[in-house]
């Protein structure tokens, strides 16, 4: 690890003005410290924003939650309003990682989380994610765990968390405090990024920002469902996952919202799947017509084609348990 | 700055490199935990932080400025035992035992979760009380890898804690 500067605010506004020049914050460091020890970031002041607040979650006034940046994953997936009324988003955290890391893993730090791509971690590899210009080392190389949606020879990179799944398919927001006090709210789906040509660019974040917290919207009720399939039945990170928010009325489905994780540079979300779902009365062609929105464009690198057919078959098994369909 | 372990304060002025899990082992002389991959992948170097199970791998002790730490010499001694610790031994809950301290400690916690009311990703019912079945104790303790398969003794040995304590 290369020597820092550590420093620890007591409030936002300290916090964003260290962060203003080019100060990295930290906040869980399972992420952080990961990648420091590998000197995949070589950070040259720490800011640690563990104690300034935002640890907290709180109702918001149009029947939502206010969910804190610096609020522990096992804080917000046990809180007994988050598993009655969003049960997706409790779903999805206690998918992920172990006891040890949800409870130092927090919201802000789950969602800027970095893709667990093996060259991207070596640092003796080229990557245009860690050394924008050097190449992408996993295009012609090892890529089980790779992108297979909207991903470019610049980076094939996935987003590998779980957490931002749920949250994409509840439609949250989240909001960042800029320097200067200036603040802003973007939609999640906004808020990761594909790779385009700034691969090196997870999210929207700017050089400065902190983020605050994660509002969900009032509760939507129906069935909540996240599907996760890994390698080993715990303790791993997602091939392809599915959070899956459903409601049937009279045998049809009166809204759908779903998201799919690690097959992509962001948690995958498209508007158009939600709207072929409502209104419709599930049936195995509807599902595949799903499948077909999804995939049209998918596209695998060698190792990670498995994940196309692992996709169809994962979201009509998600689509068949949600609506409750023999098919 | 100071921190508390196993109820001793301790000063720290070192270099804000060292994790938690190094400056426990090195500087405190407390070997009890142990480090496996120094990459949040397998436990060996779990502790407790204000009760809390956690990494001590994937945490810098500068963060923990008048924190309580508990590590495995904290929870028992050969003489007295905490009951985990006795629990392992009756019922084999390892091999080698490289990984049983990081084990005790998640144990420890986990119950302590349990009992709190935590779900895991096992449970049913996200909204009912999860009963610590050996599937739930599994799930939960899954963030504790042992490379010598103790699995089934580790779980047998947790299930009996949490029996005797009813
Ligand atoms: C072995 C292992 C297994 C894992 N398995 C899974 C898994 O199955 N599923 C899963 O989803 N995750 C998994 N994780 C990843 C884990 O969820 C993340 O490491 C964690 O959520 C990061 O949160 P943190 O608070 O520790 O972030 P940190 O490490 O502190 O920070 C991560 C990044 O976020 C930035 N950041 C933090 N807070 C803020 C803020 N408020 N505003 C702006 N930027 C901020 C930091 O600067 C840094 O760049 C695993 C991790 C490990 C080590
Ligand atoms: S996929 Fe992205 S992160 Fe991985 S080597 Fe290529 S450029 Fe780097
Ligand atoms: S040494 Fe910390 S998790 Fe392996
Ligand atoms: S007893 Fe040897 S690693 Fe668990």
């Amino acid at each position: 690890m290369r020597p820092f500067d550590y420093q620890r605010p007591d409030g936002l506004d300290h916090a964003s003005l260290l962060d203003r020049d080019g100060a990295t914050l930290i906040a869980g460091g399972t992420n952080l410290l990961d990648l420091m020890k590998l000197q995949v970031e070589t950070p040259e002041t720490l800011v640690d924003i563990n104690r300034i607040g935002l640890d907290k979650i709180e109702p918001t006034g149009e029947g939502g939650i206010r969910i804190g940046a610096l609020v522990s994953n096992s804080t917000c997936a046990a809180d007994p309003r988050i598993r009655a009324d969003w049960p997706l988003l409790s779903r999805a955290i206690l998918a992920g990682a172990s006891g040890q890391l949800r409870n130092k893993a927090t919201t802000g730090g789950n969602l800027c989380q970095r893709t667990r791509c093996y060259y991207f971690m070596n640092i003796d590899m080229p990557c245009n994610k860690r050394e924008p210009g050097t190449g992408c080392s996993a295009l012609n190389g090892r890529n089980r765990i790779h992108a297979v949606l909207g991903a470019n020879e610049n980076c094939i990179a996935t987003y590998p968390g779980d957490m931002a799944v749920a949250m994409y398919a509840l439609d949250a927001t989240v909001e960042i405090a800029g320097p200067d006090k200036a603040s802003r709210s973007v939609r999640v789906r906004d808020f990761h990024r594909l790779p385009g040509e700034r691969p090196e660019l997870d999210n929207v974040l700017e050089a400065g920002e902190v983020i605050t917290g994660v509002t969900l919207p009032a509760p939507v009720g129906g069935t909540q469902l996240y599907r996760k399939v890994r390698e080993r039945s715990s303790y791993a990170f997602a091939l392809v996952s599915i959070a899956a928010a459903l409601r049937m009325e009279e045998g049809a489905i009166s809204r759908a919202s779903l998201a799919f994780g690690s097959m992509a540079h962001k948690p995958w979300h498209d508007l158009r799947i939600d709207a072929a779902l409502t209104g419709a009365k599930p049936s195995d062609a509807l599902f595949d017509h799903v499948a077909d929105l999804l995939l049209e464009d998918a596209e695998g690198y060698g190792e990670n084609d498995f994940k196309i057919p692992l996709a169809r078959r994962t979201v009509k098994a998600v689509l068949r348990e949600a609506t409750g369909a023999s098919t | 700055m100071k921190l508390a372990i196993n109820g001793t304060t301790q000063g720290f002025e070192g270099d804000p490199r060292t994790s938690l899990l190094d400056f426990l082992r090195r500087d405190c002389g407390l070997t009890g935990t142990k480090k496996g991959c120094d990459h949040g992948q397998c436990g060996a170097c779990t502790v407790l932080v204000n009760g809390q199970r956690i990494n001590s791998c994937l945490t810098l002790a500068v963060m923990h400025e008048d924190d309580e730490i508990t590590t495995i010499e904290g929870l028992g001694t050969p003489q007295d035992m905490h009951p985990l610790q006795a629990a392992f031994v009756d019922h084999d809950g390892y091999q080698c035992g490289y990984c049983t301290p990081g084990q005790i400690c998640s144990a420890k916690a986990m119950l302590d979760e349990a009992q709190a009311g935590w779900p895991s990703a096992v449970t049913g019912d996200l909204t009912a009380e999860a009963e610590l079945t050996p599937e739930e104790i599994r799930e939960r303790m899954s963030g504790n890898l042992c490379r010598c398969g103790a699995y089934s003794n580790i779980v047998d040995a947790i299930t009996q804690v949490k029996e005797d304590a009813r």
